[in-house]
């Protein structure tokens, strides 16, 4: 698990970034201006891909880029490029100085960020960053063996690579973070069922693609010959994939800039106590299962915050420009400049408990248990109804055991509802899902599910 | 460019691969929006880079790189071919292309006026006053505007000889109205949600949409939705205007089509389809007033989709997919067209970019127009009429699926009868495309661009068309979204 401490990639080293800056600024005075904002970032990424038991797409990039903004008298634009010899430098400088110049003063603009120490957890791990094509292969071989071995078919990616991004600014800001991150997910497909497991983590060894296939395998047999029963209100059995891809879509709505825009379901909510008393989420950039950089998209550190305990809504987040228009500290979590949503969480903690999963199971009398979901679209903003499909894993909990496999169902479920009405969590754990930027969460055991119809398989 | 990519596909076919294909690909953006009368995004981009892909020892290797220097294309050549190699440890059968031609074009998609010719200047004035005519109104609590322009040129190059050098201008514009109240957020979008219409034209487009002049009805019926009536829940006839039914085409026809979805190579992420090979020429897909196109040609109109040739150095093609109701035709490659008995691919693999790998992807898939007037569409004794996208859902076989619209009206006899707030219809697709009654025709026919549709590890985002009529399906579950 990460410590502390900060590693430099070789795809872009803390001084190859301070030298783009340079150019950068020298390109901008030369224009008049002074104040400057850049970030620079590179990285490399390989993904192995497999269906039909076999390797079919097997890839590999390296990218970088600048993004820079220039602030001009109360005025603010940014320009992108991947150009980064002095020529494609000096034209994106040029761009972002001239489309702030087009714009009228913004009285309320805030200047570039001061300089303030960040954290620096230690997500580089060089051996992930040096997985070869040959080791993932081999890697997926002896998991498609797994599944193989069960007469089904296996399905999925096992990608690695690495990251940097440098936040610099004319005002001394200069962050620096490279990261290294590890998927494996696997489908296993058998005639009428299916299973699935993923898992990420910054340091490959983490993963066990081995031990991810067994469980897909084992879902896929257990799923067979699944059973349709009527949709309605049951008691589920998320597991934490699942959770992710649920509950993550509401901290978009944990900003200060939403509520102020009135699109966050917490307009007017702040300090209630809208879900149950077992309900603790914070934002930790540092937790150890946790990934991404200390830093925000203007170079302000991430402080930790408490966004809900004992099930009231205590913070939101806020970037500067927000936290200066409503009279609050900034907590280090805007996008970068100009943007229109302002800020987010991006490293979610929900608290776990102490009922493992199979202890959810052995204490449920009639319910289902949710491997994962799929395709979740807001259906009410306010009411925070998502829509969804269960998938790659359904199954009936009868006296405390699952019995068979189901057809999945289509949900349509507040998420408000669904947070008060939790019986159970287990430890929580780094999820990774489709749906969600990957979190660290608990499975929960839910109460009052709404299931409103079936699919055919 | 066409020196990169010769450069390129030469280190590839150095290094005895018995096929390569370099893509050399120059990427400009402009994005302006503004929310609440404030910037919100303005910025320019620029991206080139270059991608091989090779096939040796019968199996696929790609690597990507914005290293144009000639060790960084010697490097990505390198690393392809190693790549191929150890997929090809983990192999069932060798790939196989099915034959192609060589090509030597060049093609640059017709613009009348180039977008970015415009000024930012003007480009700021048109989404104020839009902004400005939104806000007029004092229960819009939140205005969003947004353009978006690019022009990408992209140099393909292949082992078999083929250099396509083509070049593809798209442009985008709307807007969003939101309304808070009490408990309650409603929203209008113009012309569509999605950051409104998005098609392969330049600065025409926006002056083609009237957005100003559509402000003040568009936020007064966000403010309306909230004294609106609940969308009741049951079984209706159910009318939808062209761009919520592009939409639905785009998710239960457009994708279910795709070959490398129904043999299971998407299975892990975007998923199967439940049009298995033995529904070719057999499955009713719907009424016998269905009739489906895949389109990428000029002809059709200039949609997302449209293009001189793919990614894999195919010419654009049209292919039937749904004729009179019957199901006849998917989306192939060059990779996998042999799998449904074609000698040639049709034509539909896309990337996103220089950094990923063409796949097979919608171009335009379009509903044909019907024979009905709009009197007759709507002419239903009693129906609900729904229009613009809210939220989408279909499960990962593309069977059942969910959608709600921003508004929508009970219909008596062809008339307005109420507004109902938080409409949404449901359903399965094959149930859905057979209770098709009757489409209206080509005066009515819009071809509507999709930009955001993803698929693949990595993701990959890319921009389709649909092009539909309005048209009315009979009894439909409606209100399922807020049953329970």
């Amino acid at each position: 698990m990460p410590g502390s401490g900060e590693h430099e990639s070789g795809v872009l080293t803390r001084k190859r970034a301070e030298e783009i800056f340079a150019s950068a600024v020298k390109a901008a005075r030369s224009l008049g201006v002074r104040d400057l904002e850049a970030m620079i970032g590179a990285g490399t990424q390989a993904l192995t891909r497999f269906a039909n038991n076999a390797i079919h797409q097997n890839v590999a990039e390296r990218s970088g880029y600048l993004s820079v903004r220039a602030l001009v008298e109360g005025r603010t634009a940014r320009a992108n490029t991947n150009r980064l010899d002095e020529e494609g430098i000096r034209q994106a400088v040029e761009q972002a100085i001239g489309l702030a110049r087009m714009q009228k003063p913004d009285p309320v603009l805030l200047p570039l960020a001061e300089p303030a120490d960040h954290a620096r957890p230690a997500r580089y791990f060089p051996e992930t960053a040096a997985v070869t094509p040959d080791e993932r292969a081999k890697a997926v071989r002896e998991a498609v063996n797994v599944v193989e071995a069960e007469s089904q078919i296996a399905a999925g990616i096992y990608s690695t690579g690495e990251s940097v991004l440098a936040l610099v600014n004319t005002r001394g800001v200069c962050a620096y973070h490279a990261e290294t991150m590890a998927i494996f997910s696997i489908t296993a497909m058998a005639g009428d069922s299916s299973g699935w497991a993923k898992r990420s983590s910054c340091a490959a060894r983490d993963l066990d693609p081995h031990g991810a296939a067994l469980i897909a395998a084992r879902k896929a047999a257990q799923a067979g010959a699944p059973r349709e029963i009527p949709p309605g209100r049951y008691t589920v059995v998320l597991e934490p994939s699942a959770v992710l891809d649920l509950v993550g879509q509401l901290f978009g709505d944990f900003s200060g800039t939403a509520i102020r825009d009135e699109r966050s379901f917490l307009t007017g909510r702040l300090g209630q106590k809208l879900f149950g008393a077992n309900i603790h989420i914070t934002d930790d950039v540092c937790h150890p299962l946790q990934s991404g950089a200390a830093f925000d998209g203007e170079g302000v550190p991430r402080r930790k915050v408490t966004l809900v305990e004992d099930g009231v809504v205590r913070n939101v987040v806020y970037s500067r420009q927000a936290a200066a228009e409503l009279g609050v500290q900034p907590t280090g979590h805007g996008f970068p400049v100009p943007t229109d949503l302002g800020e987010a969480p991006a490293n979610i903690v929900i608290a776990g408990g102490d009922t493992p999963v199979d202890a959810m199971i052995a204490a449920t009398g009639r319910g289902i248990l949710v491997t994962r979901v799929w395709y979740i679209r807001e259906v009410d903003p306010y009411q925070k109804i998502m829509t969804g499909m269960t998938r790659d894993g359904t199954f009936l909990i009868e006296d405390g055991k699952l019995t068979r496999g189901l057809k999945n169902f289509r949900f349509n479920q507040s998420l408000v509802e669904l947070l008060a009405d939790v019986e159970a969590l287990s430890p929580a754990v780094r999820a990774a899902g489709e749906e969600a930027t990957d979190m660290v969460a608990p499975a929960m055991k839910v109460r009052n599910f709404n299931f409103t119809e079936v699919t055919k398989f | 460019m066409k020196t990169t990519a010769a450069n390129a596909l030469d280190a590839a076919v150095r290094r005895g691969i018995s096929y390569g294909d370099v893509r050399v690909v120059e990427t400009e953006e402009r994005h302006v929006s503004t929310k609440n009368g404030k910037i919100s995004e303005l910025a320019a981009s620029v991206s080139v880079g270059l991608g091989v892909r090779v096939l040796d020892r019968g199996a696929w290797g790609f690597a990507a790189t914005d290293d144009l220097t000639s060790e960084g294309i010697e490097a990505a050549a390198e690393l392809a071919v190693e790549i191929a190699r150890s997929s090809a440890l983990v192999q069932k059968h060798d790939v196989v292309l099915a034959p192609e031609g060589a090509h030597e074009v060049h093609w640059t998609s017709p613009v009348r006026i180039d977008p970015f010719s415009i000024s930012v200047d003007q480009n700021l004035a048109l989404v104020y006053s839009i902004d400005a005519e939104l806000r007029r109104n004092p229960g819009i609590t939140l205005a969003e505007t947004a353009l978006v322009f690019t022009r990408q040129r992209q140099v393909f190059a292949s082992s078999e000889g083929s250099v396509i050098d083509q070049t593809r201008h798209t442009s985008g514009a709307g807007f969003t109205a939101y309304s808070f109240r009490g408990d309650e957020i409603q929203k209008r979008s113009y012309p569509n949600s999605f950051g409104g219409q998005h098609q392969l034209k330049g600065y025409e487009l926006v002056e083609e949409l009237k957005l100003v002049e559509n402000a003040p009805r568009v936020a007064e019926e966000a403010v309306a939705l909230h004294s609106a009536d609940q969308c009741p829940e049951g079984r209706f006839d159910l009318i939808l205007e062209s761009s919520q039914l592009g939409l639905q085409i785009h998710e239960s026809v457009g994708h279910p089509i795709e070959l490398d979805r129904v043999l299971g190579t998407e299975a892990n992420f975007a998923g199967m389809s439940f049009l298995t090979l033995d529904n070719l020429n057999r499955l009713q897909y719907g009424s016998n007033i269905v009739n489906v196109v895949c389109d990428a040609r000029l002809e059709h109109g200039p949609g997302l989709g449209t293009f001189a040739f793919d990614d894999e150095g195919v010419p654009a093609q049209a292919s039937d997919i749904i004729r009179d109701g019957r199901f006849v035709g998917y989306m192939t490659s060059r990779e996998t067209a042999a799998a449904v008995g074609a000698k040639r691919s049709n034509g539909t693999m896309r990337a996103d970019g220089w950094a990923r790998i063409p796949l097979i992807r919608m171009t335009n898939v379009s509903l044909k127009p019907g024979e009905q007037s709009l009197d007759e569409v709507f002419g239903a004794d009693h129906a609900i009429y729904m229009e613009t996208n809210k939220s989408w859902s279909i499960d990962d076989k593309r069977y059942h699926f969910q959608f709600g619209c921003e508004i929508a009206w009970e219909m008596r006899n062809g008339k307005r009868v109420r507004m109902l707030k938080n409409p949404s219809y449901s359903g399965i697709t094959t149930e859905f495309w057979n209770a098709c009654a009757a489409i209206a025709g080509p005066e009515h026919w819009t071809l509507w661009g999709t930009p955001n549709c993803g698929k693949g590890q990595p993701d990959q985002i890319m921009g389709t068309g649909h092009g539909a009529s309005p048209a009315r399906f009979h009894n439909i579950r409606i209100g399922s979204a807020y049953a329970g």
